[in-house]
C-alpha cells in the first residue's frame, strides 16, 4: 500500500505542476516511511518542501498555497500530530468555502493506527474529531488500490480532504495494481464480500479482520456481507442501508475507541432509515476506551481482533 | 457604526478601529493591486483601501444577504479570492500568518512577484501560529509583511503583562529576520516605512515584521467601556490622534486648504449614507441559505495564474541531487554582541529622525563573509 500511494503523488506531480508537496523530512529523507522518497530528486526543491517541526504551519502554508490555485499535499510524520494543527484544520480550513466562497483543495496525509507497538503517540485513529467537521472530507482506504485511487481523487477534489494512512497496512498489503492512469471516487462504500445473514461494516485495518472473521463465520454456515466504508465523510448511507435492507442486521467493526466512534453514528442513520428492516440490535466491536497502550499485550487487549469480531457477529446472527 | 450597535442594527459585536486609523490605511496603501493582504478584525481601514465599499462593512455587520458572506459571517471577515487578493481572517488570532505565508511561497513559486501582508496585534504575537508562520517565512524567504499592531492592550490586559520586551520588534531577531518600529499614528511614516518594507520584500529578502505603536482608544468591542485603562493614558494618545495629526500636516504642508477638506468630507457623508440606506433596506439572507456551500460542488474552477514557465517545475528541468550541503558543521563560537543601532530600524516621525533599516543584525552581516557560516541548501 505504501508504494500504491508513492505512486499517487508522483503520477499526480507528473500530471500537474499545481501539486507539490510539503512536511517535515519529506524531501532528502523521503518521509519517515519513505513515502516521498525519490521525488525531490524528480521534481526538485520548490515542490516537495522539507518544512521545520510546524505542524500549523504546514497547513497553514498548505491553505495560502491553494488560494493560488495550487493543491498542495502536506504530510503529518505521524497523524497523531494533526491535533497539533486542529484549529487550522478545523476553523481555518474547513470553514473557508461556506463563510466566504474561498475553496481550499488541500489534502492532510499521514500514517494512523495501531497494531505496531507507537505507544500513546505513534498509533491514534483521531479520524471523528474531523468527521465530526462539516468542511472537510475524510479518507481512510484498506486496499493499496482504493488507496492510489482515492489519493488521486483527493487530490484533485476541490475541498480539503484528510488521508489516513494505516502504517499496519504500509507493507503487509499487496497487490497487483493495474498500469494507467485511475481514481476511486469519494464518498462510496464497497460492498467486499456478499452475504445473507449480516452486514459487517468497517475500514481500514479492520476491514481485514472483518474479512478474516466472516471466513471464520462461513465455515460456521453463517453468511456476513462485509462492507468497506472508504470514505467516513462523506458516509455512504445507501449502500449501508441497502446492505442492512438485504441482510436485516449490522456489526460495525473499527479501531478508533468506542465512545463517538463511527458506529454510533452509523446506528443512528440506521435507526433513522431502516428500523423497520432491523431484526436484531445494532452490535460495534471497537478499541477500548483508553489510550492506544504501548506494551503488545496490553495493545493486543486494547485492539479487535477476529475472535472478538466472529463471536460478536455469531450472537447478533442467532437473533 | 455605534449608532447603528445601539439601535439594534449590528446583530453581533462592533469592534472599533479608533485611534489605529493610520496603521490600515498606511500600509496597505504601500500594496499593488496584485499583491495580498488579511486583515485582522481592526483593518477594516486596509478593506478600503483595496477597494471593498461601505457597504460591504455595513451589510457584513448588519448579516444582511447582500454582504459578502451573504450573511454567513460578520464583522471584517470576508475577503475575495479573484479581484482585490484579500484573504478572510478568522478569530483565532496568529492562524492568518501562515496561511499568507503560504500565499507569498505560492506567489514566488508561479512567478507573480507578489507580496503578502498581514497584520498582529501585540496580544496576538503570544499564540504558536505567529512562531511558526514567521519562522517558516524566515527559512523559506517568503514575501511576507508582517506588520504587529501594538495598541497596548490585549482585551483588558496590558503589554507589559504578555511580552517582557520593550519593543515587539525584538522578535524579529530570534527568525533572523530585518524589522522596523514605527509611530502607528503617524499615516506618513507608516506608509514610507511599509513601502521600503515591501519593496525589500519584492526583491527577495525574505519575511520583514514592523512594529506600530499605537493605541486601542476604545474597549476590546462596543460592550467593553475599557474602565482598566487609566484615564491619563486615553488623554495622552487623544493628544496623538492619527487623523488630526494627518490633517495638521496636510495644512502645514499646504496640500489642501478648507474648502477642499469640506468636499472630501462631503463625499464621504453622501457614499456613507447611500451605502447605509442600501445596507438598512437589504434583505436578510433566507433561511434555507444555511445548508448552501459547505463544500465547492464544482461552483469553482481551480487554475493557477503561471507568470513562468511550467517546464521548469517539471522533469528533467526540476530534478535535482537530493543532498544537503552543509558547509558549518555547527559547533561553538564565540561571537560579538550585535552593535545597537543595528537592532531595527526606528521611524519617529515622518521626514525626521529615520534611520537606515538596518541588516537583520550584525550577526548575518559578519557572517556572509564568513566561510564557516551555517549554509544549508533550502
Amino acid at each position: 500500500m505504501l508504494e500504491a500511494i508513492r505512486q499517487a503523488l508522483f503520477e499526480e506531480m507528473e500530471r500537474d505542476p499545481a501539486v507539490v508537496l510539503l512536511g517535515e523530512d519529506v524531501g532528502v529523507y523521503g518521509g519517515a516511511f519513505k513515502v516521498t522518497a525519490g521525488l525531490l530528486e524528480r521534481f526538485g526543491w520548490e515542490r516537495v518542501i522539507d518544512t521545520p517541526i510546524s505542524e500549523t504551519a504546514i497547513v497553514g502554508a498548505a491553505v495560502g498555497m491553494s488560494y493560488l490555485g495550487l493543491r498542495p499535499v502536506a504530510e503529518m510524520q505521524f497523524i497523531d500530530f494533526i491535533a497539533c494543527c486542529f484549529n487550522q484544520l478545523t476553523n481555518f480550513v474547513a470553514k473557508s468555502h461556506y463563510r466566504w466562497g474561498a475553496p481550499v483543495p488541500i489534502v492532510v496525509r499521514g500514517p494512523s493506527g495501531g497494531g505496531v507497538h507507537g505507544g500513546p503517540f505513534h498509533s491514534a485513529n483521531p479520524e471523528m474529531y474531523f468527521v465530526h467537521t462539516p468542511g472537510l472530507k475524510v479518507v481512510y482506504p484498506s486496499t493499496a488500490y482504493d488507496a492510489k485511487g482515492l489519493l488521486k481523487s483527493a487530490i484533485r477534489d476541490n475541498n480539503p480532504v484528510l488521508f489516513f494512512e494505516h502504517k499496519f497496512l504500509y507493507r503487509r498489503v499487496k497487490e497487483e495494481l493495474p498500469s494507467g492512469d485511475y481514481t476511486v471516487p469519494l464518498g462510496k462504500a464497497v460492498v467486499r464480500r456478499e452475504g445473507r445473514d449480516l452486514t459487517i461494516v468497517s475500514y481500514a485495518a479492520m476491514m481485514h479482520t472483518s474479512m478474516e472473521a466472516a471466513e471464520v463465520l462461513a465455515k460456521e454456515g453463517i453468511e456476513a456481507e462485509v462492507i468497506d466504508l472508504r470514505t467516513l465523510l462523506p458516509l455512504d448511507r445507501e449502500t449501508l442501508l441497502a446492505s442492512v435492507k438485504k441482510t436485516n442486521k449490522i456489526l460495525v467493526v473499527h479501531e478508533d475507541t468506542r465512545t463517538g466512534g463511527i458506529a454510533g453514528e452509523i446506528a443512528a442513520l440506521v435507526c433513522e432509515g431502516a428500523f423497520e428492516d432491523l431484526d436484531g440490535p445494532v452490535l460495534r466491536v471497537t478499541s477500548l476506551d483508553t489510550p492506544v497502550p504501548y506494551s503488545p499485550p496490553l495493545e493486543e487487549r486494547f485492539l479487535p481482533d477476529v475472535q472478538r469480531v466472529a463471536a460478536a457477529a455469531r450472537d447478533l446472527a442467532r437473533y | 457604526m455605534v449608532r447603528l450597535f445601539r439601535q439594534n442594527k449590528i446583530v453581533g459585536g462592533l469592534y472599533s478601529s479608533l485611534g489605529q486609523e493610520a496603521i490600515s490605511v498606511g500600509t496597505a496603501y504601500a500594496l499593488e493591486p496584485r499583491d495580498w493582504l488579511a486583515p485582522m478584525i481592526r483593518n477594516i481601514g486596509a478593506l478600503l483601501v483595496k477597494g471593498f465599499k461601505p457597504r460591504d462593512i455595513l451589510t457584513q455587520h448588519m448579516a444582511k444577504y447582500t454582504s459578502p458572506t451573504l450573511g454567513k459571517d460578520g464583522t471584517s471577515h470576508f475577503g475575495d479570492l479573484k479581484v482585490r487578493h484579500v484573504v478572510s481572517p478568522i478569530s483565532m488570532l496568529g492562524d492568518l500568518i501562515p496561511v499568507m505565508t503560504g500565499i507569498a511561497m505560492a506567489g514566488s513559486y508561479l512567478g507573480q512577484k507578489i507580496v503578502a501582508m498581514t497584520w498582529i496585534g501585540d496580544g496576538g504575537t503570544s499564540t504558536g501560529a505567529f512562531h511558526e508562520g514567521i519562522n517558516l517565512a524566515a527559512v523559506q524567504k517568503a514575501a511576507l509583511v508582517c506588520i504587529i499592531e501594538n495598541n497596548q492592550w490585549a482585551y483588558s490586559t496590558p503589554v507589559r503583562r504578555q511580552v517582557p520586551t520593550q519593543d515587539l520588534a525584538d522578535r524579529a531577531k530570534a527568525y533572523g529576520i530585518p524589522s522596523y518600529v514605527v509611530d502607528g499614528n503617524d499615516v506618513v511614516s507608516v506608509y514610507q516605512v511599509s513601502k521600503e518594507a515591501v519593496e525589500r520584500c519584492r526583491s527577495g529578502q525574505g519575511p520583514i515584521l514592523i512594529e506600530a505603536k499605537t493605541m486601542r482608544m476604545k474597549g476590546h468591542a462596543q460592550h467593553d467601556a475599557a474602565e482598566y485603562v487609566p484615564k491619563a493614558m486615553f488623554e495622552y494618545w487623544k493628544a496623538r490622534d492619527p487623523l488630526d495629526r494627518y490633517e495638521k500636516h496636510l495644512t502645514a504642508s499646504k496640500l489642501w486648504d478648507a474648502q477642499t477638506k469640506a468636499e472630501i468630507d462631503a463625499r464621504i457623508e453622501r457614499e456613507l449614507q447611500e451605502d447605509l440606506e442600501f445596507a438598512e433596506s437589504s434583505p436578510l439572507p433566507p433561511p434555507e441559505l444555511v445548508e448552501q456551500g459547505v463544500y465547492c460542488e464544482g461552483c469553482h474552477t481551480i487554475e493557477p495564474d503561471w507568470r513562468r514557465p511550467k517546464e521548469e517545475l517539471v522533469p528533467p528541468k526540476s530534478s535535482v541531487a537530493a543532498v544537503w550541503e552543509v558547509e558549518d558543521f555547527g559547533a561553538f563560537e564565540k561571537r560579538e554582541e550585535p552593535a545597537a543601532a543595528a537592532k531595527h530600524s526606528t521611524v519617529l516621525a515622518s521626514g525626521d529622525g529615520r534611520r537606515h533599516p538596518a541588516q537583520p543584525s550584525a550577526r548575518k552581516g559578519k557572517a556572509a563573509k564568513t566561510p564557516t557560516r551555517n549554509k544549508v541548501r533550502r
